[in-house]
């Protein structure tokens, strides 16, 4: 089990490092997709299956599509030119940064003494447990949620379908 | 399966159904009514407000939990529902000219002021971290949006981008931090569970102290602190008038609602770590919110700035962690939606047609041209400034009083040596209107009854809670008792 975790974990980590560091856009949404593949198996590992699922048909699947679709809609051809208004402080700062930040969570992390795992309970990624919650507990956020994605339909069609004068 | 569906009132969310409601009306009628006629949707937003406020003050004095322990119905929240309202009610009077002199006075305008009223209200009374950030999605997903309203305007365009590229990385950050929460703390995220869990869990507390470290990172974004403040001026000054007005008090007063709770209720363990941050964070907010703002020549920019150093007089609230620290935050941001409402009036009053007249130079000489105008800038700008007999100056005495109380007294001394350096650049304002000569003719106000009204509510406001700040201090000090953990 742990050499499997380390193996997925290592793809995804490679993986989300290629889709930045990729010059051409399509490239960087192609690595993305083996990325969402290996997060998904980790949801496995971690006995969530629905959500391994859903993130295998919804981001690898449906919005990756919807990625692609604006890619090439831009029709970006050539990789971009180099990024000219950036100065070299902005960048030395702007990476050192970074990287401090994530040794210090890194760091963090591991001073944290994790108790030793217990078994998950049965039926604990099914659809069944997760929809139990979404229709009792958790009700409320649920319905907000519609509210939200009301939210953004209204909103892209604002700034999307009004004239230009 | 048997699901057991927990018992709920909806009268205790009753605010946010009226509002949403309402908005999808406006946009069912905008959508069903003959093109060209949109008068309705102002009208509908404003008798939805009403009606919220309306339930808002019936609901007063109740208290408890809803929906199975996710949203707590609390005059904390109250205070805040009547904040927000007032906030966008204003803003909804003072868009309807303005919006229609650029040609976009869209009742989807409306109906997303609405729904990020909603969104505000809901980071007011989220009793669970997955509430307070479906509030602030909520909000924000709006406020994007009519940042960018302005599609033609290249710097209306800029600020939505900017705005919708940052909130994102910022709402990243508050969801790992939630994240991390979760796992430090054992599986909850309630804001009433939160402080048993983690004062029991020692061996957490690195994983406890980056969580409120992104925690911190999030909300001070959203209230624009330093060194997270970076979008504030192009955002402002790119958006249309009435949005910035609506995003520096709405979003600004539902941010520090969600802060305070959050941090006074989950954090009391962690309370010396996160003052120390925070104390940092506010001292370089005014400070360095005071001193940009003095090099301001656009009236946009120089709010936005000031924007920022009110941030950090608020944080002082925060980090006061007393009950005279929750009660100044709550006035304080009841004073600045009014006075800030305000000055955004006159800006857009000044500004005429399409905001032809931004640079503050343009208010030479009003003094003269219109004496009344002139004089309600005054006020505003005395306001911000935190000079008496104004809501502003009674807000910053028990900001301040809170901090000394708390024992933080540097942290005063910085904050009134930070207001005197404000009173700069606010009173420069009164300056050039009444000791300058006008650069050019100002030539006719066109001073719309809406805006007019706006800012003769909003004057009297400022004055009266300035002159008697006992019946708001007293309706606060009813609903810092929620934070049995304050003093």
């Amino acid at each position: 089990m742990q050499m499997i975790f380390f193996i997925l974990a290592g793809v995804a980590l490679v993986s989300g490092g290629l889709v930045v560091f990729q010059r051409h856009p399509l490239r960087s949404a192609l690595w993305l997709i083996v990325n969402f593949f290996a997060v998904a198996g980790i949801y496995l590992l971690a006995h969530a299956e629905f959500i391994a699922a859903i993130q295998v048909i919804v981001y690898a699947g449906a919005i990756m599509v919807l990625f692609l679709f604006v890619i090439m809609l831009l029709n970006l051809r050539q990789p971009e030119e180099e990024l000219r208004f950036l100065h070299l402080g902005q960048k030395v700062g702007g990476i050192t940064l970074a990287v401090f930040t994530g040794l210090l969570m890194v760091y963090t992390i591991t001073q944290v003494v994790l108790p030793p795992g217990k078994e998950a309970p049965p039926g604990l990624g099914n659809t069944e447990s997760i929809a139990k919650l979404l229709f009792t507990d958790y009700l409320l956020p649920f319905e907000v949620t519609s509210v939200l994605l009301l939210v953004a339909i209204v909103g892209a069609v604002v700034l999307a379908k009004t004239k230009l004068k | 399966m048997t699901l057991t569906i927990p018992t709920f009132s909806l009268e205790s969310i009753g605010p946010w159904i009226t509002l949403s409601v309402f908005a999808i009306a406006i946009l069912l009628t905008d959508a069903l009514s003959p093109k060209g006629n949109r008068t309705a949707a102002p009208v509908l937003a404003l008798v939805g407000l009403a009606v919220a406020g309306f339930q808002t003050v019936s609901l007063w004095g109740k208290t408890g939990m809803d929906f199975a322990r996710m949203v707590y119905v609390d005059n904390f929240s109250f205070f805040f529902y009547i904040v927000f309202i007032l906030g966008t009610g204003l803003t909804v009077l003072l868009s309807l000219q303005y919006l229609k002199d650029y040609g976009k006075n869209l009742a989807e305008y409306y109906a997303l002021l609405l729904f990020a009223t909603v969104g505000m209200m809901l980071m007011a009374s989220g009793s669970h971290l997955i509430m307070i950030f479906l509030g602030i999605e909520v909000m924000s997903i709006a406020v994007y949006v009519l940042a960018g309203l302005f599609r033609e305007d290249a710097r209306s365009n800029e600020a939505a981008l900017k705005y919708l590229l940052l909130g994102a990385f910022a709402s990243a950050f508050l969801l790992f931090g939630m994240a991390m929460l979760y796992g430090a703390s054992g599986g909850t995220l309630f804001l009433n569970d939160l402080p048993a869990r983690l004062a029991g869990a020692e061996t957490f507390k690195p994983l406890t102290l980056l969580a409120v470290a992104l925690l911190i990172v999030g909300f001070g974004f959203k209230v624009a602190s330093v060194p997270f403040h970076m979008w504030t001026p192009d955002v402002y000054e790119g958006a249309p008038t009435s949005v910035t007005a609506f995003m520096a008090v709405g979003v600004k007063a539902a941010a520090f609602a969600a802060f305070a709770r959050v941090f006074f209720l989950a954090f009391p363990v962690l309370q010396p770590d996160w003052q120390m941050v925070l104390w940092v964070l506010a001292v370089a907010t005014m400070t360095l919110g005071n001193i940009v703002a003095i090099a301001q020549t656009n009236i946009k920019r120089m709010l936005a700035y000031s924007s920022i150093a009110h941030a950090g007089y608020l944080l002082v609230a925060i980090i006061a962690a007393n009950q005279l620290g929750a009660v100044s935050l709550m006035y304080y941001l009841l004073a600045y939606t009014l006075m800030n409402l305000g000055a955004f009036g006159v800006v857009i009053l000044v500004g005429r047609k399409k905001d032809s007249y931004l640079s503050i130079y343009d208010y030479s000489g009003l003094g003269f041209q219109h004496p009344v105008l002139a004089a309600s800038m005054a006020l505003f700008m005395f306001a911000l400034a935190g000079i008496p007999p104004t809501a502003g100056f009674v807000g910053k005495f028990y900001v301040f009083s809170a901090a000394v109380q708390a024992g933080y007294i540097w942290l005063a001394i910085i904050g009134v040596m930070n207001s005197v350096v404000s009173v700069y650049y606010y009173l420069r304002i009164t300056v050039l209107m009444y000791m300058k000569p006008a650069e050019a003719d100002l030539g006719p106000v066109s001073f719309a009854p809406a805006v007019t009204a706006t800012l003769a509510l909003t004057a009297l406001g400022v004055l009266l809670i300035g002159v008697f700040p006992g019946f708001i201090y007293d309706l606060a000090m009813n609903s810092v008792k929620v934070f049995p953990g304050l003093l």
